[in-house]
């Protein structure tokens, strides 16, 4: 029977702890989806999409920072602190890694512009925030590749489900800024939908005139 | 009471970002309602210290980022 | 006293006829002695290089920044695009700024389907206005400028032609850039020219910052009415105690107006500020539009007894803006009418601001509804609800202009609603009267 080290305790933590990160981010990439579409949490108010939005979001970091750190501290794989933010230096799995390390980078300019935001333009905000939808699908081929955990069994369910579910928060986007008016024609269309009603009331009282 | 000096601050929207997301109103009910197509009725005059607080979540928890506290002058 | 032939009415941007318009009326005004025309030709037609260094001379630089405006201060000039702003304070600020040097743009896009002023005064006297616009360069030290004007093919190749003369003959010591302006009624508003100049659509933005703090491309940028250019452009010459020999005490000098007569004829006019308005119009008239479409409905016989002068108008809730008077013809509905308007000026919206663009098509929708027979009684109410709504409201002042013109309409004709609320309409004839253009914008490209 194998010990169970130290070691092998701090693989474990990283492995898992990558995996709720992962959740959390499918998460909070959802949430985000929810806000820009003005969307509701049942029984709940605005703020408490925005607001969880934004703790789910803090509470990724937290969790990805155990997740780099077991990683950095076991002694069993060569990952470098270096090797966490700078992409493809690591000399294990470098590129695997090194997607999660873009991925981190990722997040960071998330996470700092937003807890910034007060004090930035909003162009620079909306800019990088942008770049959530390349940082959610980098950090997923990074949980794939990194280790075989989410190729197989239950945490397999786990990557498809959530995938599945970031994709079609992802189409329900798209089709929210497709159905959009576009805003040279926001009051013709205000117009004729108020001339639509007036017609249909006017339909309505036939001869009472 | 009347606030001089300053320190007194007034909620300004910048209409052409806002998008009516309504958290505004929900986070700062005290001084904004929402008109009757979900866009902000700002008071005119400054904001209250004591609520000062909760006007600053209330623009860094806009979504649209249309919100902002600037000084009354 | 007769008017002389007016110009036709054309489409925004679009001569009516393949000639040339047809000659601006002239107006002698008796009370002062000094004799009108001051913009506008003395012959009825365009004013060539020639003929306009022949009358004027040559653009009268002072040699360095600043000079000039203390002559314009003396003078009291006021910006003729609308708000009647104190031009020398604009001047002055602009010289006093610092940091790179401001650019200056000469506002030719009027906007309004009611005036012509502007296109009038760049088709007949252009190097008034191209002098005015060296000047006012001159004077803030500024040596980026341009011109912004509705699409107009004639008109631009007209100005082409204009400034590549003056470059010939050494007249301009800054090049002019020549900048079109989609056929919009906001494409003048300072935000919305700022925008445009800088490449992008014409669509107002954000204050603060204004234009003359970061404007075009970013510099703080001057914004002139052309005429107030064209009367710049002769102060520098005449001076203030000549620009002051007509007018009033507190609203010096003449003005450009353009005049919609009952009978339907329309024209552009050389007048004086302080001018009776019953010297303008044919009256008497059901009701008088003063200012334009961001103006207001004047009674008949009120108007009759009013000069054209911001003193007389402010307190009754009008203003001289761009010298618009349009006289309503007795067998009209001025509540038709004002629909009609309101509904151009609900499609005009940028659709930038909530407020707006579901405010101003409601109002549209109501007004309409007033201006029919039996209205739904609850259009009046939600009138009023609406304009208190949007007034404000917007980040221009598009909801605001909008407003006051209803509001004037619901006061001046509330006979009218009366009447329409027991099925009557004291307007026998349904024929357009105020003129507005036929195409509403439709899509983004019509911005640009």
């Amino acid at each position: 029977m194998t010990a169970i080290t130290g070691s092998t305790a701090l693989w474990y933590a990283s492995r898992a702890t990558g995996v709720v990160s992962l959740l959390l981010l499918s998460l909070v990439v959802m949430l985000g989806i929810l806000v820009n579409r003005q969307g509701r949490l049942p029984g709940l108010p605005s703020f408490a999409v925005t607001g969880l939005h934004r703790s789910l979001s803090l509470l990724s970091v937290l969790f990805i920072a155990i997740h780099v750190a077991t990683a950095i501290i076991d002694p069993y794989v060569s990952i470098g602190l270096a090797a966490v933010v700078i992409p493809f230096v690591s000399a294990y799995m470098p590129f695997w890694l090194g997607l999660g390390a873009v991925a981190l980078d990722l997040i960071a300019a998330l996470i700092l512009t937003s807890l910034a935001r007060a004090y930035i333009s909003r162009r620079t905000w909306r800019g990088i925030h942008w770049l959530a939808y390349a940082a959610w699908p980098v950090a997923l081929l990074h949980g794939i590749g990194s280790s075989p955990d989410l190729r197989s069994g239950g945490l397999l369910l786990v990557a498809i489900g959530s995938a599945l579910a970031v994709a079609m928060a992802g189409l329900w986007r798209v089709a929210g800024k497709a159905r959009e008016v576009p805003r040279a024609e926001r009051a013709a269309y205000v117009l004729a939908g108020i001339q639509r009603q007036a017609h249909r009331v006017r339909a309505g009282h036939g001869g009472a005139r | 009471m009347t606030q001089t000096g300053d320190d007194v601050k007034r909620l300004r929207v910048n209409p052409i970002d806002c998008a009516g997301h309504g958290v505004c109103a929900e986070l700062l009910p005290e001084l904004i309602t929402l008109d009757e197509w979900g866009y902000p009725l700002l008071p005119g005059g400054p904001v209250p210290r004591r609520l000062e607080r909760q006007a600053r979540r209330a623009v860094t928890d806009c979504p649209a980022l249309a919100l902002a506290l600037a000084d009354a002058s | 006293m007769t008017h002389h032939a007016t110009l036709p009415m054309p489409g925004p941007g679009q001569w009516v006829s393949e000639d040339a318009p047809s000659p601006v009326a002239r107006r002698r005004d008796d009370r002062h002695g000094g004799l009108i025309p001051r913009l506008m030709p003395v012959r009825p037609a365009p004013t060539d290089l020639t003929e306009h260094v022949e009358r004027f001379g040559a653009p009268p630089y002072r040699g360095a920044p600043r000079r000039l405006i203390s002559d314009v201060e003396a003078a009291g000039l006021t910006g003729r695009g609308g708000a009647a702003f104190p031009t020398y304070r604009k001047l002055a600020a602009m010289a006093a700024g610092r940091g790179p040097a401001p650019v200056v743009i000469g506002n030719g896009a009027e906007g309004e389907p009611a005036s012509s002023k502007d296109k009038s005064l760049l088709w007949f006297s252009p190097h008034l206005v191209l002098d005015g616009l060296q000047l006012a360069a001159e004077a803030v030290g500024s040596a980026t400028v341009g011109l912004y004007i509705h699409r107009n093919q004639r008109l631009y190749e007209r100005l082409e032609v204009a400034i590549a003369q003056r470059a010939a003959a050494g007249l301009d010591f800054a090049r002019i850039e020549l900048i079109e302006a989609p056929h919009r009624f906001l494409a003048g508003e300072e935000s919305a020219l700022a925008s445009r100049v800088s490449g992008g659509p014409a669509l107002p933005r954000f204050k603060p910052p204004r234009a003359s703090q970061r404007g075009v491309a970013g510099r703080r940028t001057l914004v002139q009415n052309v005429e107030t250019l064209a009367h710049l452009a002769l102060i520098a010459r005449y001076g203030p105690a000549w620009f002051r020999s007509v007018g009033t005490a507190d609203e010096p000098g003449s003005m450009l107006a353009t005049l919609h007569q009952a009978d339907g004829r329309m024209g552009v006019v050389e007048t004086t500020l302080g001018t009776p308005i019953a010297d303008l119009l044919r009256l008497p008239a059901q009701a008088v539009l003063v200012g334009g479409y961001h103006g207001a409905w004047l009674p008949g016989a009120q108007a009759e007894r009013l000069p054209l002068a911001n003193a007389a108008l402010r307190p009754l809730g009008a203003a001289v803006g761009a010298g618009v008077l349009a006289a309503l013809p007795a067998d009209r509905c001025g509540l038709a009418e004002t629909a009609r308007v309101v509904r151009y000026l609900a499609l005009e919206s940028a659709g930038q601001c909530g407020p707006c663009f579901n405010g101003l098509p409601r109002m549209a929708g109501a007004l309409a509804e007033l201006a029919g027979p039996r209205p739904n009684p609850q259009a009046y109410a939600d009138l009023q609800r609406w304009s208190g709504l949007v007034a404000g409201r917007g980040a221009c002042h598009h909801p605001d202009g909008t407003v006051r013109l209803v509001s004037s309409a619901l006061q001046v004709f509330a006979a009218e609603i009366d009447h329409h609320a027991h099925g009557q309409c004291t307007g026998a004839s349904g024929r357009p009267f105020l003129p507005l253009p036929a195409e509403p914008p439709l899509d983004d490209a019509d911005w640009r």
